[in-house]
Protein backbone atom coordinates (compact mmCIF):
# COMPACT_ATOMS: atom_id res chain seq x y z
CA UNK A 1 0.00 0.00 0.00
CA UNK A 2 1.03 3.27 -1.08
CA UNK A 3 -0.08 6.54 0.05
CA UNK A 4 2.68 8.75 -0.32
CA UNK A 5 1.57 12.20 -1.81
CA UNK A 6 -1.59 11.66 -1.78
CA UNK A 7 -4.02 14.34 -0.40
CA UNK A 8 -6.72 13.72 2.12
CA UNK A 9 -9.78 15.79 1.68
CA UNK A 10 -12.72 13.91 1.54
CA UNK A 11 -13.29 10.01 3.39
CA UNK A 12 -14.13 9.25 -0.31
CA UNK A 13 -10.83 9.78 -1.35
CA UNK A 14 -9.91 6.76 0.28
CA UNK A 15 -11.19 3.22 -0.16
CA UNK A 16 -11.53 0.54 2.06
CA UNK A 17 -8.25 -1.10 2.49
CA UNK A 18 -6.69 2.60 2.94
CA UNK A 19 -8.77 3.01 5.54
CA UNK A 20 -7.49 -0.63 7.12
CA UNK A 21 -4.41 0.22 6.09
CA UNK A 22 -4.13 3.48 8.46
CA UNK A 23 -5.74 2.15 11.26
CA UNK A 24 -3.51 -0.99 11.28
CA UNK A 25 -0.57 2.03 11.17
CA UNK A 26 -2.18 4.09 13.99
CA UNK A 27 -2.28 1.06 16.29
CA UNK A 28 1.33 0.70 15.87
CA UNK A 29 1.94 4.82 16.68
CA UNK A 30 -0.52 3.54 19.52
CA UNK A 31 1.93 0.73 20.97
CA UNK A 32 4.79 3.11 20.58
CA UNK A 33 3.80 7.02 20.05
CA UNK A 34 6.95 8.92 19.92
CA UNK A 35 8.82 7.37 17.09
CA UNK A 36 11.25 9.84 15.25
CA UNK A 37 10.58 8.71 11.94
CA UNK A 38 9.41 12.26 10.42
CA UNK A 39 12.58 14.28 11.83
CA UNK A 40 13.72 17.05 9.30
CA UNK A 41 10.40 17.02 8.21
CA UNK A 42 8.12 20.41 7.76
CA UNK A 43 4.40 20.49 8.25
CA UNK A 44 2.60 23.68 7.94
CA UNK A 45 -1.16 24.24 10.30
CA UNK A 46 -3.26 26.48 8.61
CA UNK A 47 -6.14 27.18 10.18
CA UNK A 48 -8.15 29.95 8.50
CA UNK A 49 -10.79 29.31 11.31
CA UNK A 50 -9.81 28.85 15.32
CA UNK A 51 -10.09 24.85 15.88
CA UNK A 52 -8.01 24.41 19.14
CA UNK A 53 -8.93 20.28 19.74
CA UNK A 54 -8.22 19.62 15.87
CA UNK A 55 -5.06 21.65 15.45
CA UNK A 56 -3.68 20.80 18.88
CA UNK A 57 -4.19 17.31 17.94
CA UNK A 58 -2.20 17.48 14.51
CA UNK A 59 0.27 19.45 16.68
CA UNK A 60 1.01 16.70 19.30
CA UNK A 61 0.69 14.04 16.67
CA UNK A 62 3.66 16.42 14.10
CA UNK A 63 5.94 17.05 17.64
CA UNK A 64 5.90 13.13 18.28
CA UNK A 65 7.00 12.34 15.25
CA UNK A 66 10.51 14.44 15.50
CA UNK A 67 8.87 16.58 12.38
CA UNK A 68 8.38 21.09 12.82
CA UNK A 69 5.09 22.23 12.56
CA UNK A 70 4.90 26.13 10.91
CA UNK A 71 1.84 27.87 10.47
CA UNK A 72 -0.99 30.20 11.66
CA UNK A 73 -4.52 29.41 13.98
CA UNK A 74 -6.05 32.83 12.96
CA UNK A 75 -6.42 33.79 9.30
CA UNK A 76 -6.03 37.38 10.89
CA UNK A 77 -2.54 36.59 11.59
CA UNK A 78 -2.05 35.55 8.00
CA UNK A 79 -1.73 37.38 4.91
CA UNK A 80 -5.50 36.47 3.98
CA UNK A 81 -6.13 39.36 6.13
CA UNK A 82 -4.15 41.58 3.42
CA UNK A 83 -6.46 39.84 0.57
CA UNK A 84 -4.29 37.14 -0.64
CA UNK A 85 -6.07 34.68 -2.06
CA UNK A 86 -6.30 31.10 -0.82
CA UNK A 87 -4.44 29.16 -3.80
CA UNK A 88 -1.49 32.33 -3.47
CA UNK A 89 -1.56 31.42 0.26
CA UNK A 90 -1.61 27.78 -0.84
CA UNK A 91 1.39 27.88 -3.23
CA UNK A 92 3.87 29.99 -1.29
CA UNK A 93 3.06 27.48 1.72
CA UNK A 94 3.93 24.50 -0.69
CA UNK A 95 7.41 26.23 -1.09
CA UNK A 96 8.36 26.27 2.83
CA UNK A 97 6.29 22.78 4.14
CA UNK A 98 6.32 18.75 3.30
CA UNK A 99 3.03 18.85 4.31
CA UNK A 100 -0.10 21.09 4.80
CA UNK A 101 -2.76 20.64 6.89
CA UNK A 102 -5.76 23.03 6.79
CA UNK A 103 -8.59 24.23 7.95
CA UNK A 104 -11.11 26.46 6.14
CA UNK A 105 -14.93 28.33 6.66
CA UNK A 106 -15.21 27.77 3.01
CA UNK A 107 -16.62 24.51 1.89
CA UNK A 108 -14.19 23.55 -0.80
CA UNK A 109 -11.66 24.99 0.07
CA UNK A 110 -9.18 22.19 0.60
CA UNK A 111 -10.24 20.86 -2.41
CA UNK A 112 -8.89 23.93 -4.23
CA UNK A 113 -6.07 24.22 -1.85
CA UNK A 114 -4.83 20.77 -3.38
CA UNK A 115 -5.43 21.43 -7.00
CA UNK A 116 -3.19 24.20 -6.52
CA UNK A 117 -0.17 22.69 -3.92
CA UNK A 118 2.75 21.16 -4.51
CA UNK A 119 2.91 19.33 -1.81
CA UNK A 120 -0.18 16.56 -0.19
CA UNK A 121 -2.93 18.06 1.35
CA UNK A 122 -4.96 16.86 4.96
CA UNK A 123 -8.45 18.60 4.96
CA UNK A 124 -8.87 19.54 8.75
CA UNK A 125 -12.41 20.77 8.52
CA UNK A 126 -13.55 22.94 5.34
CA UNK A 127 -16.99 24.53 6.86
CA UNK A 128 -19.54 22.38 6.86
CA UNK A 129 -18.45 19.75 4.23
CA UNK A 130 -15.74 17.18 5.34
CA UNK A 131 -13.55 16.42 8.37
CA UNK A 132 -12.05 13.14 7.13
CA UNK A 133 -9.20 12.68 10.19
CA UNK A 134 -12.03 13.10 12.31
CA UNK A 135 -14.01 9.93 10.65
CA UNK A 136 -10.80 8.19 10.60
CA UNK A 137 -10.44 8.28 14.38
CA UNK A 138 -14.12 7.14 14.58
CA UNK A 139 -13.20 4.20 12.75
CA UNK A 140 -10.08 3.29 14.68
CA UNK A 141 -12.21 3.79 17.76
CA UNK A 142 -15.20 2.12 16.96
CA UNK A 143 -12.46 -1.16 15.63
CA UNK A 144 -10.45 -0.46 19.40
CA UNK A 145 -13.39 -0.91 21.68
CA UNK A 146 -15.34 -4.01 19.32
CA UNK A 147 -12.20 -5.88 17.71
CA UNK A 148 -13.58 -5.49 14.20
CA UNK A 149 -15.54 -2.86 11.90
CA UNK A 150 -17.61 -5.42 10.57
CA UNK A 151 -20.83 -6.24 10.65
CA UNK A 152 -22.01 -4.48 13.54
CA UNK A 153 -25.13 -2.07 14.94
CA UNK A 154 -24.75 1.74 15.14
CA UNK A 155 -26.48 4.28 16.52
CA UNK A 156 -26.08 7.29 15.06
CA UNK A 157 -28.08 10.39 17.46
CA UNK A 158 -28.68 13.70 17.18
CA UNK A 159 -28.68 15.96 14.44
CA UNK A 160 -28.32 13.88 11.90
CA UNK A 161 -29.25 16.08 9.36
CA UNK A 162 -26.41 18.83 9.62
CA UNK A 163 -23.47 16.80 11.27
CA UNK A 164 -20.90 16.54 9.12
CA UNK A 165 -19.17 13.71 11.03
CA UNK A 166 -22.42 11.62 11.07
CA UNK A 167 -22.43 11.90 7.16
CA UNK A 168 -18.97 10.78 6.51
CA UNK A 169 -19.21 7.90 8.84
CA UNK A 170 -22.01 6.43 7.24
CA UNK A 171 -20.10 6.85 4.25
CA UNK A 172 -16.89 4.98 5.70
CA UNK A 173 -18.94 2.40 7.38
CA UNK A 174 -21.26 1.01 4.72
CA UNK A 175 -18.64 -0.59 3.90
CA UNK A 176 -18.25 -2.65 6.40
CA UNK A 177 -21.95 -4.41 6.12
CA UNK A 178 -22.95 -1.81 9.05
CA UNK A 179 -26.97 -2.08 10.63
CA UNK A 180 -27.30 1.63 11.08
CA UNK A 181 -30.11 2.88 13.77
CA UNK A 182 -30.70 6.45 13.23
CA UNK A 183 -32.22 8.53 15.83
CA UNK A 184 -33.36 11.68 15.99
CA UNK A 185 -36.11 14.39 15.98
CA UNK A 186 -38.02 14.42 12.64
CA UNK A 187 -36.44 17.81 11.35
CA UNK A 188 -33.05 17.13 11.45
CA UNK A 189 -33.11 13.27 9.75
CA UNK A 190 -30.19 11.81 8.07
CA UNK A 191 -30.90 13.52 4.36
CA UNK A 192 -31.53 10.89 1.46
CA UNK A 193 -28.33 12.29 -0.76
CA UNK A 194 -26.37 10.26 2.05
CA UNK A 195 -28.45 6.95 2.91
CA UNK A 196 -27.85 6.66 -0.75
CA UNK A 197 -24.52 5.17 0.70
CA UNK A 198 -26.51 2.80 2.94
CA UNK A 199 -29.27 1.86 -0.33
CA UNK A 200 -26.51 1.21 -2.24
CA UNK A 201 -24.80 -1.81 -0.79
CA UNK A 202 -28.07 -2.95 0.30
CA UNK A 203 -27.38 -2.78 4.01
CA UNK A 204 -30.10 -1.77 6.89
CA UNK A 205 -31.73 1.15 8.40
CA UNK A 206 -33.92 2.20 11.15
CA UNK A 207 -35.12 5.26 12.18
CA UNK A 208 -36.40 6.45 15.95
CA UNK A 209 -37.03 9.44 17.26
CA UNK A 210 -36.36 8.34 21.43
CA UNK A 211 -32.49 7.43 22.48
CA UNK A 212 -33.77 4.36 24.78
CA UNK A 213 -35.48 2.46 21.81
CA UNK A 214 -31.89 1.57 20.34
CA UNK A 215 -30.00 1.12 23.76
CA UNK A 216 -30.32 -2.87 23.69
CA UNK A 217 -29.55 -3.26 19.96
CA UNK A 218 -26.33 -1.39 19.43
CA UNK A 219 -22.61 -1.63 19.97
CA UNK A 220 -21.76 2.31 19.24
CA UNK A 221 -23.88 5.02 20.21
CA UNK A 222 -22.21 7.64 18.54
CA UNK A 223 -23.59 11.21 20.08
CA UNK A 224 -24.14 14.30 18.56
CA UNK A 225 -25.20 17.75 19.54
CA UNK A 226 -29.14 19.01 18.76
CA UNK A 227 -28.51 22.78 18.09
CA UNK A 228 -31.25 25.38 18.25
CA UNK A 229 -30.25 27.48 15.88
CA UNK A 230 -31.18 24.06 13.49
CA UNK A 231 -35.03 24.94 14.57
CA UNK A 232 -37.22 27.16 12.74
CA UNK A 233 -39.81 27.44 15.56
CA UNK A 234 -37.95 27.25 19.06
CA UNK A 235 -41.13 25.96 20.66
CA UNK A 236 -40.28 22.58 18.15
CA UNK A 237 -36.65 22.75 19.78
CA UNK A 238 -38.23 22.96 23.21
CA UNK A 239 -40.36 19.74 22.75
CA UNK A 240 -37.23 17.49 21.32
CA UNK A 241 -33.98 18.92 23.35
CA UNK A 242 -34.40 16.74 26.27
CA UNK A 243 -35.22 13.77 24.18
CA UNK A 244 -31.40 13.63 22.92
CA UNK A 245 -29.24 13.76 26.65
CA UNK A 246 -27.69 10.96 27.11
CA UNK A 247 -27.61 9.83 31.05
CA UNK A 248 -26.46 7.01 33.11
CA UNK A 249 -29.98 6.03 34.25
CA UNK A 250 -30.25 5.29 30.37
CA UNK A 251 -27.50 2.56 29.59
CA UNK A 252 -29.02 0.15 31.79
CA UNK A 253 -30.42 -1.98 29.07
CA UNK A 254 -26.84 -1.97 26.86
CA UNK A 255 -25.16 -4.64 25.99
CA UNK A 256 -21.93 -5.29 27.65
CA UNK A 257 -19.59 -4.41 24.92
CA UNK A 258 -21.56 -0.93 24.12
CA UNK A 259 -19.76 2.19 23.82
CA UNK A 260 -20.76 5.67 23.88
CA UNK A 261 -18.50 7.99 21.03
CA UNK A 262 -18.91 11.69 20.17
CA UNK A 263 -17.05 13.82 18.21
CA UNK A 264 -16.55 16.54 21.09
CA UNK A 265 -17.02 19.39 22.12
CA UNK A 266 -19.52 17.88 23.97
CA UNK A 267 -22.54 20.79 25.52
CA UNK A 268 -24.93 19.00 27.45
CA UNK A 269 -26.08 15.88 25.15
CA UNK A 270 -24.06 13.63 27.74
CA UNK A 271 -24.85 13.91 31.41
CA UNK A 272 -21.33 14.20 33.02
CA UNK A 273 -22.98 11.15 35.21
CA UNK A 274 -21.82 9.21 32.30
CA UNK A 275 -17.88 9.96 32.12
CA UNK A 276 -17.10 7.42 34.87
CA UNK A 277 -19.12 4.40 33.10
CA UNK A 278 -17.52 1.58 31.34
CA UNK A 279 -19.67 3.28 28.37
CA UNK A 280 -18.01 6.49 28.05
CA UNK A 281 -15.23 6.25 25.29
CA UNK A 282 -15.08 9.99 24.43
CA UNK A 283 -12.07 11.23 26.17
CA UNK A 284 -10.42 7.98 24.37
CA UNK A 285 -11.91 8.71 21.25
CA UNK A 286 -9.99 12.49 21.14
CA UNK A 287 -7.05 10.48 21.90
CA UNK A 288 -6.86 7.99 19.58
CA UNK A 289 -7.06 10.90 17.09
CA UNK A 290 -3.42 11.55 17.90
CA UNK A 291 -2.57 8.15 16.38
CA UNK A 292 -4.55 8.27 13.18
CA UNK A 293 -3.15 11.66 12.49
CA UNK A 294 0.35 10.41 13.26
CA UNK A 295 -0.34 7.49 10.52
CA UNK A 296 -1.77 9.37 8.13
CA UNK A 297 1.07 11.75 8.53
CA UNK A 298 3.61 9.42 8.01
CA UNK A 299 1.65 7.45 4.90
CA UNK A 300 1.10 10.94 3.50
CA UNK A 301 5.08 11.07 3.92
CA UNK A 302 5.75 7.84 2.53
CA UNK A 303 7.43 7.41 6.13
CA UNK A 304 5.86 4.34 6.54
CA UNK B 1 -45.84 29.92 -51.23
CA UNK B 2 -42.20 29.78 -50.94
CA UNK B 3 -41.38 30.26 -47.80
CA UNK B 4 -38.79 33.55 -47.00
CA UNK B 5 -35.50 32.93 -44.75
CA UNK B 6 -35.80 35.67 -41.81
CA UNK B 7 -31.63 34.96 -41.32
CA UNK B 8 -29.70 34.46 -44.43
CA UNK B 9 -28.42 31.10 -45.06
CA UNK B 10 -25.00 30.69 -44.69
CA UNK B 11 -22.62 28.31 -46.94
CA UNK B 12 -20.63 26.88 -44.41
CA UNK B 13 -20.79 26.26 -40.41
CA UNK B 14 -23.08 25.12 -37.74
CA UNK B 15 -27.28 26.09 -36.92
CA UNK B 16 -28.50 26.43 -33.86
CA UNK B 17 -32.39 25.64 -34.28
CA UNK B 18 -35.35 25.42 -31.74
CA UNK B 19 -33.29 27.52 -28.90
CA UNK B 20 -36.33 28.87 -26.39
CA UNK B 21 -36.67 32.73 -26.78
CA UNK B 22 -35.26 33.68 -23.28
CA UNK B 23 -32.63 31.44 -23.34
CA UNK B 24 -30.94 32.66 -27.23
CA UNK B 25 -28.24 35.08 -25.58
CA UNK B 26 -27.11 32.38 -22.87
CA UNK B 27 -26.60 29.72 -25.63
CA UNK B 28 -24.57 32.37 -27.13
CA UNK B 29 -22.77 33.62 -23.72
CA UNK B 30 -22.37 29.62 -23.41
CA UNK B 31 -20.73 29.18 -26.87
CA UNK B 32 -18.63 32.40 -26.60
CA UNK B 33 -19.56 33.49 -29.79
CA UNK B 34 -18.83 37.24 -28.68
CA UNK B 35 -15.39 36.60 -28.57
CA UNK B 36 -15.33 35.02 -32.10
CA UNK B 37 -13.94 37.04 -35.72
CA UNK B 38 -16.47 35.01 -38.09
CA UNK B 39 -19.57 35.93 -39.14
CA UNK B 40 -22.68 34.75 -36.52
CA UNK B 41 -26.28 35.96 -36.84
CA UNK B 42 -29.03 35.54 -33.94
CA UNK B 43 -32.53 36.01 -34.42
CA UNK B 44 -35.24 35.83 -32.07
CA UNK B 45 -38.97 35.69 -31.07
CA UNK B 46 -39.30 33.83 -34.15
CA UNK B 47 -42.74 31.90 -34.41
CA UNK B 48 -42.14 28.09 -33.48
CA UNK B 49 -44.69 25.01 -33.34
CA UNK B 50 -42.74 23.61 -31.04
CA UNK B 51 -41.85 26.04 -28.80
CA UNK B 52 -44.26 28.94 -29.43
CA UNK B 53 -41.07 31.71 -29.83
CA UNK B 54 -37.73 30.37 -30.89
CA UNK B 55 -34.49 31.71 -31.50
CA UNK B 56 -32.12 30.34 -34.13
CA UNK B 57 -27.69 31.17 -34.53
CA UNK B 58 -25.92 30.83 -37.73
CA UNK B 59 -22.16 30.78 -37.04
CA UNK B 60 -20.38 31.01 -40.59
CA UNK B 61 -17.37 28.35 -40.66
CA UNK B 62 -17.63 27.42 -37.12
CA UNK B 63 -17.95 23.78 -35.90
CA UNK B 64 -18.20 22.90 -32.32
CA UNK B 65 -17.56 19.11 -30.79
CA UNK B 66 -19.59 17.54 -28.42
CA UNK B 67 -18.75 18.65 -25.72
CA UNK B 68 -19.35 22.64 -26.20
CA UNK B 69 -22.74 21.13 -27.92
CA UNK B 70 -23.84 19.46 -24.54
CA UNK B 71 -23.02 22.56 -22.73
CA UNK B 72 -25.98 24.40 -24.19
CA UNK B 73 -28.10 21.35 -23.32
CA UNK B 74 -28.56 22.73 -19.68
CA UNK B 75 -30.54 25.64 -21.07
CA UNK B 76 -32.02 25.00 -24.55
CA UNK B 77 -32.62 20.69 -24.13
CA UNK B 78 -34.99 21.33 -27.28
CA UNK B 79 -32.20 22.87 -29.25
CA UNK B 80 -30.67 21.33 -32.43
CA UNK B 81 -27.70 21.62 -34.26
CA UNK B 82 -27.54 21.65 -38.28
CA UNK B 83 -23.61 20.88 -39.65
CA UNK B 84 -23.84 23.18 -43.40
CA UNK B 85 -21.80 22.56 -45.99
CA UNK B 86 -21.99 24.13 -49.29
CA UNK B 87 -25.17 25.61 -48.33
CA UNK B 88 -26.79 21.98 -47.41
CA UNK B 89 -27.53 20.40 -44.56
CA UNK B 90 -24.43 17.61 -43.77
CA UNK B 91 -25.82 16.62 -40.74
CA UNK B 92 -28.04 16.92 -37.66
CA UNK B 93 -28.14 16.58 -33.44
CA UNK B 94 -29.96 16.61 -30.63
CA UNK B 95 -28.04 18.01 -27.70
CA UNK B 96 -27.68 15.91 -24.94
CA UNK B 97 -26.94 16.80 -20.94
CA UNK B 98 -22.69 16.26 -20.38
CA UNK B 99 -21.82 14.50 -17.26
CA UNK B 100 -19.65 17.44 -16.73
CA UNK B 101 -20.11 20.62 -16.45
CA UNK B 102 -17.49 23.67 -16.03
CA UNK B 103 -17.54 26.85 -15.56
CA UNK B 104 -20.71 27.64 -16.87
CA UNK B 105 -23.29 27.10 -13.67
CA UNK B 106 -22.89 28.63 -10.24
CA UNK B 107 -23.01 26.48 -6.98
CA UNK B 108 -26.23 27.54 -5.02
CA UNK B 109 -24.59 27.35 -1.87
CA UNK B 110 -23.32 30.51 -0.67
CA UNK B 111 -20.56 28.91 1.41
CA UNK B 112 -18.49 27.85 -1.27
CA UNK B 113 -15.56 28.13 -2.18
CA UNK B 114 -16.54 29.15 -5.64
CA UNK B 115 -18.49 31.70 -4.53
CA UNK B 116 -16.11 33.37 -2.75
CA UNK B 117 -12.68 33.27 -4.22
CA UNK B 118 -11.84 33.12 -7.94
CA UNK B 119 -12.46 29.27 -8.26
CA UNK B 120 -14.08 27.60 -11.63
CA UNK B 121 -17.24 25.73 -10.58
CA UNK B 122 -16.93 22.26 -11.72
CA UNK B 123 -20.05 19.67 -11.32
CA UNK B 124 -20.88 16.14 -11.66
CA UNK B 125 -23.92 15.54 -12.97
CA UNK B 126 -25.37 13.10 -10.95
CA UNK B 127 -29.13 12.96 -12.42
CA UNK B 128 -29.59 13.73 -16.02
CA UNK B 129 -33.67 13.51 -15.70
CA UNK B 130 -34.04 15.70 -12.84
CA UNK B 131 -30.75 17.93 -13.63
CA UNK B 132 -28.87 17.96 -10.33
CA UNK B 133 -25.51 18.92 -10.60
CA UNK B 134 -23.05 18.02 -7.62
CA UNK B 135 -20.67 20.79 -6.89
CA UNK B 136 -16.55 19.27 -6.83
CA UNK B 137 -15.60 21.59 -4.00
CA UNK B 138 -18.42 21.73 -1.72
CA UNK B 139 -20.46 18.47 -2.71
CA UNK B 140 -23.82 20.18 -2.50
CA UNK B 141 -26.21 19.61 -5.07
CA UNK B 142 -27.47 22.39 -7.57
CA UNK B 143 -31.06 21.49 -8.50
CA UNK B 144 -32.79 22.78 -11.65
CA UNK B 145 -34.66 25.36 -9.78
CA UNK B 146 -31.69 27.00 -8.28
CA UNK B 147 -30.09 26.98 -11.82
CA UNK B 148 -27.68 30.52 -11.95
CA UNK B 149 -25.77 30.72 -15.10
CA UNK B 150 -22.33 32.65 -14.70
Amino acid sequence: MNLKNRNLISISDYNKEEYLYILKLAEDFEKNPVQDVAKGKVVATLFFEPSTRTRLSFESAVCRMGAKVIGFSDASNSSTAKGESLADTIRTVSCYADLIVMRHPLEGAARVASEVATVPVINAGDGANQHPTQCMLDLYSIMKTQGTLDNLNIAMVGDLKYGRTVHSLVEAMSNFNTTFHLVSPESLKLPSQVKMHIKRKNLKYFQYTEIPDVMDKVDILYMTRVQRERFLDIQDYEKVKNSYVLDKSMLINCKPNMKVLHPLPRVNEIATNVDATPQAYYFQQAQNGVYVRQALIAAILGLK
Amino acid sequence: MKKELVVSAIKNGTVIDHIPADMLFQVAKILDLTSRNTLVLLANNLDSMKLGKKGIIKCQDLYFNQDEINKIALVAPSATLITIRDYEIKEKMNVGIPSYIEGTVKCYNPKCITNVEKVTPRFDVIDKSELKLQCRYCQKITKKETLTFL
